[in-house]
């Protein structure tokens, strides 16, 4: 029976591209294998329902498609069939939803020794804030940016002065240290992408977003926003670079802090707050 | 969205009240017969229009539940400066109210097959409801003249919002008012009619409670009310 | 109660409503234009949405050319890109989907399925269809307005969708939401009429465990779009509000193309709440209506009651309900609360679980039966394969923590549309194929109709399936070009290439449908009144077409329900269900 046959080689057709296809997830870069076994999880017990679903629809028609004589069985229903079915169903999807619940439990617990870096999206770039010596950023406001501030940190913030501002470069992290990312954005949504992060989120002007992450190979990947951001969204790109400590840290001494950047005015203004203080 | 999703708890527990009366859990292909043999499942006896009207208010409160969720949500946030709500609005609440009762009386002179009764009565809630139309506008003009302008803050948005709304609303509750005073005007009595006088008094009862809803959040009653209920619970 | 004279007459069965009371059409206008007839109303809509539809799927052409091959066509720009995707997505799912299944489908198929004359609103019917094409137009029109139509993406989140560094901008957005306001209009006068002539002008006999599955399903959608849209109404109205009044719902504080803008304190979030409130069971108003068609479908060409017709009822329902509470899958990477996470990944996937139930019986009534490989069988086959295909998928989806690598990847692009873009379609042509017969009078031409399904399956599925791999590789949606990235390798553009090529093939092959449809009308083979031997209802109409009234004299008694084909002891292996029973019958083979 032909039809039955294409059926068939239907899901055949499928396991087998799923095995054989080039095209499969990138290398990861973080501590995030956890979400690809959950993945691994979900295609085993998906891939089976699949194969069996259509395996047996296929037999059905390769046995039961029309004679002459054949007269169909009456058989309204089967009680117990149905609910073996609801129940082994209801076992599959505990079984993929259960490791699921896990990690995305350890992917809302930021550790507490991780540092910050915050990303800051805008049509059509992206910006790159460390904490600098002090190791805590200072605040910022959309209405504080001009040309001097384009990520408009808050002149009058002690905590801001030493904050290293990144604007059209690369960001670098360290290798096996974790770290939280703060996203803001402050026009529409963005979101960072990193694929071989697996981790991302949006990026919701008016508000700050987080996921975190530990690197745990060097290397250097793109950079890609993921949420519509208007018409050149596509080409929104920057690198994230992980450095041994070492680099990192002479790449680290290269970086301007905000006071260096916005020039003296700041510079004063800050050593008047402390002072103050 | 959690007056949203209250509104749709008691939406589903209707809906699954009437489907408990449906006789869900028979065997069907067991009962070969005519009708009448297996009690249950009948089509529903009402009249299609007050059936119709009946899925249009639940309809219409979603719509409305909606903006509340919208508003609840919006409101937590720093910017939302409440806005003295205009004493006209007292005034326009009772009109609305006399408008909804003389519907009221209207359609009870219509069961008692009083004519000129219910065309008084449609003539007084139709009246009354452009008084409050026009009130309505009013009190955006006083407001408007008051510098709270429909931009300057979220929460004039949403009194903007809200009131045109429910004023839209009862445009439409007008027309099909003026259609069933042109069908008592040409034939008092019918069986047609006084179904269309019952379904404009519902259907104006339904706006007022609306008009009342809407008052409660504007005035931050119902934000009182929701706190005091929170603190009782914990 | 006093008792009121006019609830006793309302209350006499509808069995007993005299053909005389119905609207009648004086002239050709009122019959075949501005006509009430529920049957000439659904022509209206198919037509309409069709004609929309194919402005979509030539829109999908060009995205494909873009992306097979960029660079080569240089009358398409990112501007444009955005554009069409756009369209292309807000045309399918909601002017050409939700138009076609319960304004075509279920206004041909409710009265006569459930034994009634018309509508119960014939006149709140035609506005339905009036209001409908007049919200198609005004989205149509988009495409000659200054700046061109919308490209903020079919879900217009805001801040970018009203902001200028979006397309369409000044025109495009605002119509786009004046057509949707149109449209939900339009739509809720339809779906009254939907819901209230299932409750109230079902046949005398017709209990609601007799209903076929078509009408549960697009009874229950209906019920369900006629809550769901509201929320798509307030976020376009809000939305429309902050892009000409200047007020804040949605709008934070911003730079719009780099100058600090008017706005300030709003919440993009909230319309992404209000969106996606409206946006999941926009996905089952769809799904809804084409798991019920398909069942029926399936139980006719294979002879066979379909399998746990009472599971198949209550998964129905419960699905209906269920997908109310789990928009917010839809927002996991949206910044939102992410405790939120937990409920909305529990919630989704056990909606899995009625789903699955729905695929076991239909997969199950094939079990022993006489299953006749007709071009609507082939089709329904079709969509069992699709729709298990992207349900599976959306298992992945649903899953919080699977869904972060993989969200707004062309994994969810290929996801949404294996489930609610090719099964739907699957059902929407078998569908057609399989009533034709009955609104024509003709059969389509069975070689046309095979060619036209092995190309359309096999074809959408070659386009969808791999796609999903450029999704895992973590290849974007909505890029107008990949550019330079390391981590796609040529393979993928080649893959691309490959994609964009079976898509313009598929796209093709509807013309031999189109042609099928029109050439049969004419040439096509005289049906009879039930040539699939189907029991339902509409089957049994005394005239085909049916006429105005659909039922002749007097309206049908229904004795049974809706599956008894092939009944153990019957001459015939189908009973109509209009049939009274004969002594002879013997059932008790039936019981279970």
């Amino acid at each position: 029976m032909v039809v039955a046959l294409i059926l068939l080689l239907v899901a055949i057709g499928s396991v087998l591209f799923h095995i054989y296809s080039p095209w499969w997830w990138t290398p990861i870069a973080t501590n995030w294998a956890y979400i690809d076994h959950t993945i691994n999880i979900t295609f085993w017990i998906t891939g089976f329902v699949f194969v069996a679903v259509i395996a047996f629809m296929a037999y059905c028609v390769f046995r039961f498609h029309h004679k002459e004589g054949r007269r169909a069985d009456y058989n309204p229903e089967n009680k117990r069939l149905e609910w073996w079915l609801s129940v082994g169903t209801g076992v599959g999807v505990a079984a993929m939803l259960a490791p699921g619940l896990i990690v995305w439990h350890q992917f809302v617990t930021v550790p507490a020794d991780a540092t910050e870096v915050e990303v800051m999206g805008q049509q059509w770039q992206w910006s790159f804030r460390l904490p600098g010596k002090d190791g805590r950023m200072g605040t910022s406001d959309v209405r504080n940016i001009d040309p001097d501030n384009p990520m408009g940190l808050n002149r009058d913030d002690a905590h801001a002065q030493d904050d290293v501002v990144i604007e059209s470069g690369d960001l670098h992290l360290q290798v096996g240290k974790p770290v939280k990312i703060l996203l803001r954005s402050v026009d529409v949504l963005h979101d960072f992408y990193v694929p071989e992060f697996r981790a991302k989120m949006d990026m919701v002007p008016g508000a700050v977003t987080y996921f975190w992450i530990k690197p745990i190979r060097t290397g250097t990947f793109d950079v890609l926003c993921a949420e519509l951001c208007g018409a050149a969204h596509y080409q929104m790109r920057a690198k994230v670079i992980v450095d041994e400590e070492g680099e990192y840290h002479a790449w680290l001494e290269q970086q301007k802090t905000f006071a260096e950047l916005s020039g003296g005015k700041a510079v004063v203004k800050a050593t008047y707050q402390s002072g103050g203080k | 969205m959690s007056a949203i999703i209250l509104f749709l708890a008691v939406i589903a527990a209707i809906a699954g009240w009437w489907l408990m009366q449906q006789r869900l859990t028979a065997k069907p292909w067991l009962e070969e017969g005519p009708a009448g043999q297996f009690p249950g499942g009948d089509a529903m006896t009402w009249p299609a229009a007050k059936i119709g009207l009946g899925v249009f208010l639940a309809v219409a409160s979603a719509l409305f539940v909606l903006f509340i969720s919208a508003y609840s949500m919006r409101m937590n946030v720093v910017d939302w400066r409440a806005l003295p709500v205009p004493r006209l609005l007292w005034l326009n609440t009772g009109v609305l109210v006399l408008s909804s009762v003389a519907l009221q009386w209207s359609y009870m002179a219509a069961r008692r097959h009083d004519a000129e009764d219910v065309m008084i009565g449609l003539l007084a809630g139709g009246a009354s409801a452009v008084i409050f139309l026009a009130g309505q506008l009013l009190a955006w003009q006083q407001l408007n003249a008051a510098g709270y302008f429909v931009a300057s803050n979220p929460a004039n948005s949403f009194f903007y919002l809200l009131t045109a709304l429910h004023g839209l609303h009862l445009t439409g509750g007008l027309v099909a008012l003026g259609r069933t005073s042109v069908k008592v005007w040409r034939s008092s009595g019918s069986a047609d009619m006084r179904l269309s006088v019952e379904l404009c008094a519902i259907y104006w009862h339904f706006l007022l409670l609306v008009w009342l809803v809407l008052l409660g959040l504007l005035t931050g009653w119902t934000d009182d009310f929701v706190n005091i209920c929170r603190q009782l619970l914990s | 109660m006093v008792d009121i004279p006019y609830d006793r007459i309302a209350g006499i069965p509808p069995a007993e409503v005299p053909d005389v009371e119905l609207y009648h059409p004086r002239s050709w206008w009122t019959r075949y234009v501005f006509s009430q007839d529920a049957k000439v109303i659904a022509i209206q809509y198919s037509l309409t949405a069709s004609a929309i539809g194919l402005v979509a799927l030539v829109l999908s052409w060009l995205m494909r050319l873009q992306l097979g091959f960029p660079g080569t066509f240089s009358f398409i720009d990112a501007n444009q890109y955005l554009q069409f995707i756009t369209m292309h997505g807000m045309i399918m799912v909601i002017y050409l989907l939700t138009a076609l299944f319960l304004g075509g489908f279920g206004n041909y198929l409710i009265p006569l399925m459930v034994g009634a004359r018309d509508m119960v609103f014939p006149y709140v019917n035609m506005l339905s269809y009036w209001v409908y094409l007049l919200a198609v137009l005004v989205l149509a029109s988009t495409f000659f307005v200054p700046g061109g139509p919308t490209g903020a993406g079919w879900t217009l989140y805001p801040p970018q969708a009203i902001l200028s560094g979006t397309p369409g901008q000044d025109w495009g957005i605002i119509l786009m939401m004046a057509s949707l306001i149109l449209f939900i209009i339009g739509f809720t006068m339809g779906g009254l009429n939907y819901v209230v002539t299932v409750l109230q002008a079902r046949t005398r006999g017709m209990t609601l465990m007799r209903l076929p599955l078509t009408v549960w399903g697009i009874f229950t959608a209906t019920v369900m779009a006629l809550l769901a849209f509201p929320a798509l109404f307030v976020a376009s109205v809000m939305l429309l509000f902050d892009r000409l009044l200047g007020t804040s719902f949605f709008m934070p504080s911003l730079l719009e193309m780099g100058t600090l803008s008017k706005y300030g304190g709003g919440s993009p979030l909230l319309f992404q709440h209000l969106f996606w409130f409206f946006g999941h069971p926009e996905v089952y108003i769809v799904a809804l209506p084409a798991f019920g068609i398909v069942s029926d479908l399936i139980s006719t060409h294979a002879r066979k009651n379909i399998f746990g017709y009472r599971m198949m009822v209550w998964a129905i329902v419960a699905i209906g309900a269920l997908s109310f509470i789990v928009w917010a899958h839809h927002m996991y990477v949206s910044g939102m609360f992410p405790q939120f996470g937990y409920f909305f990944a529990t919630t989704t996937l056990i909606i899995a679980i009625p789903t699955a139930i729905k695929v076991y019986n239909w997969v199950l009534t094939l079990w022993r039966g006489d299953i006749h490989l007709r071009v609507p069988m082939l089709f329904a086959l079709g969509f069992i394969i699709t729709f298990v295909n992207g349900g599976l998928t959306g298992l992945f989806l649903g899953n919080v923590v699977v869904d972060v690598p993989l969200s707004d990847t062309m994994f969810v692009v290929a996801h949404f549309h294996m489930v609610m873009g090719v099964a739907p379609i699957m059902v929407v042509l078998g569908a057609i194929y399989h009533w034709y017969p009955k609104v024509t009078g003709r059969m389509l031409n069975d070689v046309l109709g095979k060619f036209h399904f092995w190309v359309t399956f096999l074809g959408a599925y070659l386009i969808f399936f791999p796609m999903h791999y450029l999704g895992l590789l973590g290849v974007p949606r909505r890029y107008f070009e990949l550019g330079d990235a390391a981590f796609i390798p040529s393979s993928a553009h080649s893959l691309n290439a490959f994609i964009s090529v079976v898509a313009l093939a598929v796209g093709f092959s509807q013309m031999v449908f189109l042609f099928n449809l029109v050439w049969s009308l004419f040439k096509g083979e005289a049906s009879g009144g039930n040539p699939w031997r189907a029991t339902t209802l509409e089957w049994q109409t005394p005239e085909t077409p049916p006429g105005h009234g659909n039922w002749g004299k007097e309206l049908p008694i229904v004795y049974r329900w809706a599956y008894d084909y092939s009944v153990p002891g019957a001459e015939e292996d189908f009973i109509p269900q209009n049939q009274p029973p004969r002594a002879t019958h013997v059932v008790e083979g039936a019981a279970s």
